[in-house]
C-alpha cells in the first residue's frame, strides 16, 4: 500500500518524546488560519511511498532513538490516510520502534481506533477551547477532537495536548482557563503551548496563497511562557 | 625499582619496565556517577584567571601577538623562568620569561621565523640570522631534495600545507612518564637501549637511531636542568598530585620550548592524574576544591601556550591553535570505563575558567560510557561548544586503551606510536587537472601526465572516472615521495628530541596523508553520473566552468547512490598511496580533515561540476557541502558515517552545528537528545564529530561586533577557536555552513 508523503525529516526533537524520525503526510481536511504547513493541504500532492519504504528509512535511524525516540506521523493530517498509517505503525511495532501520532483528532472512526492500537504516544492538537473559535478558524466543530481526546484518555495512551497561541485570538487568561476546564479529568501527560510564528509566510507567498493570519503578529514568547505556567497548574 | 613516592600504589609490571598503561590499569578508580561532586573555582583561581584574561585582551589589542623575543632561540633552558603570578601559581613554567611572549624557533625554517617577526612589526635579531647562516634548517634540507614536479605540485596547490617550512608536530610524548618514573629512571633505560643497539647489526637505520638516542639522552638531561631553574628536582618519581601534574607539565613544556610543531598534543593525562588525586584525598592531604584547583592551574598553563606563526600559516590553520589535545574518557580493554572523577574535573575547567578552545578537549565516546558522564559531556557541549567527540568503540580495537589523539583526529598509542604528518591533497583540483589533461587553470601550470583535454559536449562518467583513476595514481606516488623527503629531512635537521625521549625506543611510525574537498569531488562525480554536465572551455580550449542540467543525488542526504562515491574515493586513495613505500616503513594512513584550510583550498580551485563556483570554499573535513542537506541532520550524519575508518585511519572529521531550539525545548531535553544523537552516530561506526549548539545570528553578531564576543568559542574542524581569531574570510565561511534547524 502506498501513501502520499509531503516530506521526511530525519531529526525531529519537538515531535514527540526523544529523537523522532518525522513523516509529514500529505493531505488535510482542515484549513486552519494559523497553519504553517500549507503545502500539505492538497491530498493529491506530495510523493508516493510504500509503508515498507518508510520502514526502511526509519530503520536507518533507529540507533539514534535511544529509549524514548522513534517514528512520528505528522502532516498534514495522518488520519486522512489511516489505512496507510496503520500499515506503517504495524511494521514499526514489529521492529520494536516507538510510534507517535501527531494529529488534530478531527477524524474518529473504527479505523482510527485500530491505528491507535498501534500508537505508543499521541500528540493531539486542540486548536482552541471553544466550538465558536473552531468553527471560525478551523472550519469544523470541536466535537470530534474532544471525542478523540476522551478515547485517548480512556485507553491510556500517553498524550500530549498542544495548542498554538495566537495573539488576540486565544492568548487571554480566560482562553487558558477555558482550555483548563476542557481538559479537566482527562489523563494527559502534558500540555504544550506553542508560540504562533510567521516563518511560513514565504511558503504561502511561494504558493501564491494568502496566509489567513498574515496580519497577526508573532506570539511573544514571554507571554506564552506565562500561559504555560498557568496551564501547568492543572 | 622501588620508590617511597609509590607508597599506596598497587604493584605491577609497571615497576619493572616503563609501562604507564599498566600503572593506570592497576591503580585507577572508575567513576560512574554524575557531576554533582564537582567544586567551583577557588578565589585564588578566579583572581589568577582574571589576570590572565586581562593579558589575553592586551594580546588581542596588539593584533594577536603580545611580544616576541627576537634574540633568543627557544629551547629548554634558553629563557629565565617566567611566571604569571609567582606567589599564587600552583603549577609553574612558561615557554619564555614572560606570559604570552613568544620565542623564536628557526629549526623548521629561518624564513618562516623571519617573516613571522616582520608580520608583527619585529625584526629577527642579527645574532640569530648569523647563527643560522651556518646551520641547515629543515626547510632548506627539504628544498635541496625536492624534484621540479614536487615544487610544481606545491605551487599549484594540488598538495598543500605540507610541513616543509615549519615543524611537523603531531607527536605526543608520553609526558606522564616523567611524573611516574622521574628522569633518572628514563635516562637509565635509554642508555641501556643505546648500548643494546650495538649488539645487533649496525646498519644505517641503527646508526641513525643511535644518534637519535644520544640526542634523547641529552634532552632528558636538559629537562632536569629546566625544572631545576624553577626550583624542582624531577630526577625521582612525583610524590603527590601537585608534583605529578607539575612533572607532567614540565615534560610537555620541554616539548613546546623545543618544537613549534603544528599540533603539540597533550595525550591522555586526566585519568593518570586521578590516581594521585585519589591517593591524596584518601590520605587526607587534598580536598575536592584542592584537586580542581590543581587541574585548573594546569589548564591555565596550557591556555597560555603559544607559537609564533606567519599570516600565511594562519590562513591554513586559523585561530592561532596549538592543538593541545587531551583525550578524556573511553573504555578499558577489560570492560571497565576509564572515566574517573578527573575526566569530569578537566571538562569542568570550561566552567571554572570559562570556555576556551585550548586545551582541545576530546571525549572518547563509547556506547558503554556511564550515563552520568555522557550527560555531563552533552551539557558541556550545549553550554560551551568547546569539545569534540571521537569513537572509542572503533579505535580501541586498533590502538588498545591507552591511545590519545594528536591534533584533531589522529589516534596513536601513547609513547609507542608517532606520526609523520602530511597535510592533504586537493581532490577537486585533481579532478579538474585530470579533465584538462594535466593542466591547472588557476595557476597556469602543466603537471602530471600530459594528455588531451577530455572530449565531448557532455561529460561521460566512465571516461571521467578512468581519467581520475589515472591521475590519482600519479598524484599518490608523488605525494608519498614528497612526504618521504620531508620526514627524512625533519628527522635529520629538526628531530623531536624531548618528545621522542618519552617514547619507547622501538617506535611504530604512521605516515598520515589527507584529502580535502571530499564532498565537492563526490557531488561533482555524482553530477556527471546522474545529471548532464557540459564543460565550458576558454579560448585556449581548457575547461574552466561547467553547465549542469538536471538534479543529482548529493552527499549528506543518506543516499547510497552518492555516498558510495565518497566511500570508493577514500578507499581508492589509500589503496593507491600504499603502493609507494614510505620512509622508515611507516604505515600509510589517510585523513578526511581540512582544519580551516578548506577556505584556502577552495580559493585556489576552479569551478566544479557540482555547481560550486571558482574560488568558493570547500566544506570542511568530511562535511557535506553547505546547505545541500535536504533530509535533516541525521541523514547528514549517516552519510558521513559511511566513510570507512578502516580506509581513513587518520580520522574523518565532521563539524556539526545545530540550533538549541532544534535540539529540544528545555535544557534537559537538549542534553538527553544530544546524548542520543552521539550514541546513534557512533553506533553507525562514525569516527569524529564537533558539536556546536548555537544560532547563526550569534555568529553574525560576533562577526559585526568582535569586541562584544571576546570569548565566543566554536568548533571548526577537529579543534575549537575563539571566533574573533579567525580571518574575516574564515568567519564568513563558518557562518555560511549548514545550521541544522527545524522551522
Amino acid at each position: 500500500m502506498k501513501g502520499r508523503i509531503s516530506s521526511l525529516q530525519s531529526l525531529g526533537t519537538l515531535d514527540g518524546p526523544g529523537i523522532r524520525y518525522v513523516v509529514f503526510m500529505q493531505g488535510c481536511p482542515l484549513r486552519c488560519s494559523c497553519c504553517h504547513n500549507p503545502e500539505t493541504h492538497d491530498i493529491n500532492g506530495g510523493t508516493e511511498y510504500s509503508a515498507q519504504e518508510i520502514l526502511e528509512n526509519v530503520l536507518k535511524y533507529r540507533e539514534y532513538f535511544g529509549q524514548d525516540g522513534g517514528i512520528t506521523l505528522s502532516g498534514g493530517e495522518p488520519l486522512m490516510q489511516t489505512e496507510f498509517a496503520i500499515e506503517v505503525f504495524k511494521k514499526c511495532k514489529e521492529k520494536g520502534i516507538n510510534t507517535c501520532l501527531d494529529t488534530s483528532g478531527c477524524i474518529f472512526n473504527d479505523s482510527v481506533k485500530e491505528l491507535l492500537a498501534y500508537t505508543d504516544y499521541c500528540m493531539l492538537d486542540i486548536k482552541y477551547a471553544t466550538d465558536e473559535l473552531y468553527q471560525k478558524y478551523v472550519g469544523c466543530s470541536i466535537k470530534t477532537p474532544l471525542e478523540f481526546l476522551g478515547y485517548l484518555s480512556e485507553s491510556g495512551i500517553p498524550t500530549r495536548v498542544r495548542q498554538v497561541i495566537v495573539p488576540t485570538i486565544n492568548d487571554s487568561d480566560s482562553d487558558i482557563e477555558a482550555l483548563k476546564t476542557l481538559l479537566q479529568g482527562k489523563k494527559i501527560e502534558k500540555v504544550e503551548l506553542l508560540p504562533f510564528k510567521k516563518i511560513c509566510q514565504t511558503k504561502y507567498d511561494n504558493m501564491g496563497k494568502e496566509f489567513p493570519f498574515g496580519n497577526i503578529p508573532s506570539a511573544d514568547v514571554k507571554r506564552v511562557n506565562e500561559l504555560q505556567d498557568k496551564i501547568n497548574q492543572i | 625499582m622501588r620508590s617511597d613516592n609509590w607508597n599506596g600504589f598497587k604493584e605491577g609490571i609497571w615497576q619493572n619496565e616503563i609501562n604507564v598503561r599498566d600503572f593506570i590499569q592497576q591503580n585507577y578508580t572508575e567513576y560512574k556517577g554524575d557531576d554533582s561532586f564537582l567544586a567551583d573555582a577557588t578565589p585564588r583561581t578566579k583572581e589568577l584567571m582574571k589576570k590572565l584574561n586581562a593579558l589575553f585582551m592586551v594580546e588581542r589589542q596588539f593584533g594577536g601577538v603580545l611580544d616576541i623575543d627576537t634574540a633568543t632561540v627557544s629551547s629548554l633552558t634558553s629563557f629565565e623562568p617566567g611566571y604569571l603570578d609567582k606567589e599564587n601559581e600552583i603549577i609553574v613554567g612558561l615557554q619564555t620569561n614572560r606570559p604570552l611572549k613568544r620565542g623564536i624557533n628557526p629549526f623548521g625554517g629561518i624564513r618562516m621565523a623571519r617573516q613571522a617577526c616582520t608580520a608583527y612589526g619585529y625584526k629577527l635579531s642579527e645574532k640569530i640570522e648569523n647563527e643560522f647562516q651556518y646551520r641547515t634548517t629543515h626547510n632548506e634540507g627539504v628544498f635541496r631534495c625536492y624534484s621540479n614536479e614536487m615544487r610544481l605540485a606545491r605551487r599549484c596547490h594540488v598538495i598543500t600545507g605540507l610541513p616543509d617550512a615549519y615543524g611537523r608536530g603531531r607527536i605526543i610524548g608520553d609526558y606522564r612518564r616523567v611524573a611516574l618514573y622521574g628522569i633518572d629512571r628514563l635516562l637509565e633505560e635509554k642508555i641501556k637501549d643505546k648500548e643494546n643497539l650495538a649488539n645487533g647489526n649496525f646498519g644505517e637505520e641503527e646508526i641513525k637511531l643511535a644518534e637519535e638516542l644520544h640526542q634523547q639522552i641529552s634532552f632528558l638531561g636538559y629537562m632536569k636542568d629546566m625544572a631545576e631553574m624553577y626550583g624542582f628536582n624531577i630526577s625521582k618519581p612525583a610524590k603527590d598530585t601537585r608534583e605529578a601534574v607539575q612533572w607532567t607539565y614540565f615534560a610537555y613544556l620541554a616539548a613546546i620550548k623545543e618544537q613549534n610543531g603544528a599540533a603539540m598534543s597533550m595525550g591522555r593525562v586526566s585519568t593518570f592524574f586521578d590516581i594521585y588525586i585519589e591517593r591524596d584525598i584518601k590520605n587526607g592531604v587534598l580536598t575536592e576544591e584542592g584537586a580542581q584547583e590543581i587541574i585548573d592551574d594546569f589548564v591555565m598553563k596550557l591556555r597560555m601556550a603559544r607559537h609564533l606563526r606567519t599570516p600565511e600559516y594562519n590562513e591554513l590553520f586559523g585561530g592561532d591553535p596549538m592543538w593541545i589535545t587531551e583525550a578524556v574518557g573511553g573504555m578499558g580493554e577489560d570492560g571497565r570505563t576509564l572515566v574517573t572523577k578527573s575526566s569530569f574535573r578537566i571538562l569542568n575547567t570550561l566552567y571554572t575558567l570559562g570556555s576556551s578552545p585550548e586545551p582541545n578537549l576530546t571525549v572518547l565516546w563509547s556506547n558503554s560510557l556511564p550515563r552520568g558522564f555522557k550527560k555531563f559531556c552533552s551539557k558541556v557541549s550545549v553550554d560551551t561548544d568547546s569539545i569534540q567527540y571521537e569513537n572509542d568503540d572503533i579505535m580501541r580495537p586498533i590502538y588498545g586503551d591507552d591511545y590519545a589523539i594528536a591534533c584533531c583526529v589522529s589516534a596513536m598509542r601513547v609513547g609507542k606510536q608517532m606520526q609523520f604528518f602530511g597535510a592533504r591533497c586537493n581532490l577537486p583540483k585533481l579532478l579538474l587537472i585530470a579533465l584538462n589533461g594535466g593542466y591547472d587553470t588557476t595557476s597556469d601550470i602543466h603537471i602530471g601526465p600530459q594528455k588531451n583535454v577530455i572530449e565531448g559536449d557532455v561529460l561521460n562518467y566512465e571516461e571521467v572516472k578512468e581519467r581520475v583513476d589515472e591521475y590519482l595514481a600519479w598524484l599518490s606516488k608523488l605525494y608519498v615521495n614528497t612526504m618521504n623527503i620531508i620526514h627524512r629531512t625533519h628527522d635529520k635537521y629538526a628531530y623531536e628530541k624531548s618528545q621522542m625521549a618519552l617514547h619507547d625506543t622501538k617506535v611504530e611510525r604512521l605516515m598520515a596523508f589527507g584529502v580535502a574537498g571530499l564532498s565537492v569531488i563526490t557531488d561533482s562525480l555524482s553530477a556527471i553520473k546522474y545529471a548532464k554536465v557540459k564543460p565550458v572551455k576558454n579560448d585556449k580550449g581548457y575547461i574552466v566552468d561547467f553547465e549542469t542540467e538536471g538534479d543529482f543525488p548529493k552527499f549528506g542526504n543518506d543516499d547510497d547512490r552518492v555516498d558510495s562515491i565518497a566511500q570508493e574515493l577514500t578507499h581508492q586513495t589509500i589503496t593507491e598511496l600504499r603502493k609507494t613505500p614510505t620512509y622508515r616503513n611507516a604505515i600509510h594512513t589517510l585523513s578526511v580533515l581540512t582544519i580551516t584550510s578548506n577556505v584556502m583550498y577552495g580559493k585556489n580551485t576552479g569551478a566544479t561540476p557540482d555547481g560550486r563556483k571558482a574560488g568558493d570554499a570547500f566544506a570542511p573535513g568530511a562535511n557535506p557541502m553547505h546547505n545541500r542537506e535536504e533530509n535533516g541532520a541525521l541523514a547528514s550524519l549517516n552519510s558521513v558515517a559511511k566513510i570507512s575508518y578502516d580506509d581513513c585511519r587518520d580520522g574523518i572529521s565532521n563539524t556539526f552545528s545545530i540550533t538549541p531550539q532544534t535540539l529540544g525545548k528545555e535544557k534537559d531535553e537538549q542534553v538527553n537528545n544530544l546524548v542520543a544523537i552521539l550514541d546513534g552516530y557512533f553506533a553507525k561506526k562514525a569516527h569524529h564529530i564537533n558539536i556546536n549548539v548555537l544560532n547563526r545570528e550569534t555568529l553574525v553578531e560576533a562577526y559585526n561586533n568582535p569586541e562584544a564576543y571576546p570569548n565566543l568559542t566554536i568548533r571548526v574542524s577537529g579543534y575549537a577557536v575563539n571566533f574573533h581569531k579567525l580571518s574575516r574570510e574564515q568567519q564568513k565561511e563558518v557562518i555560511s555552513r549548514t545550521f541544522h534547524e527545524v522551522m
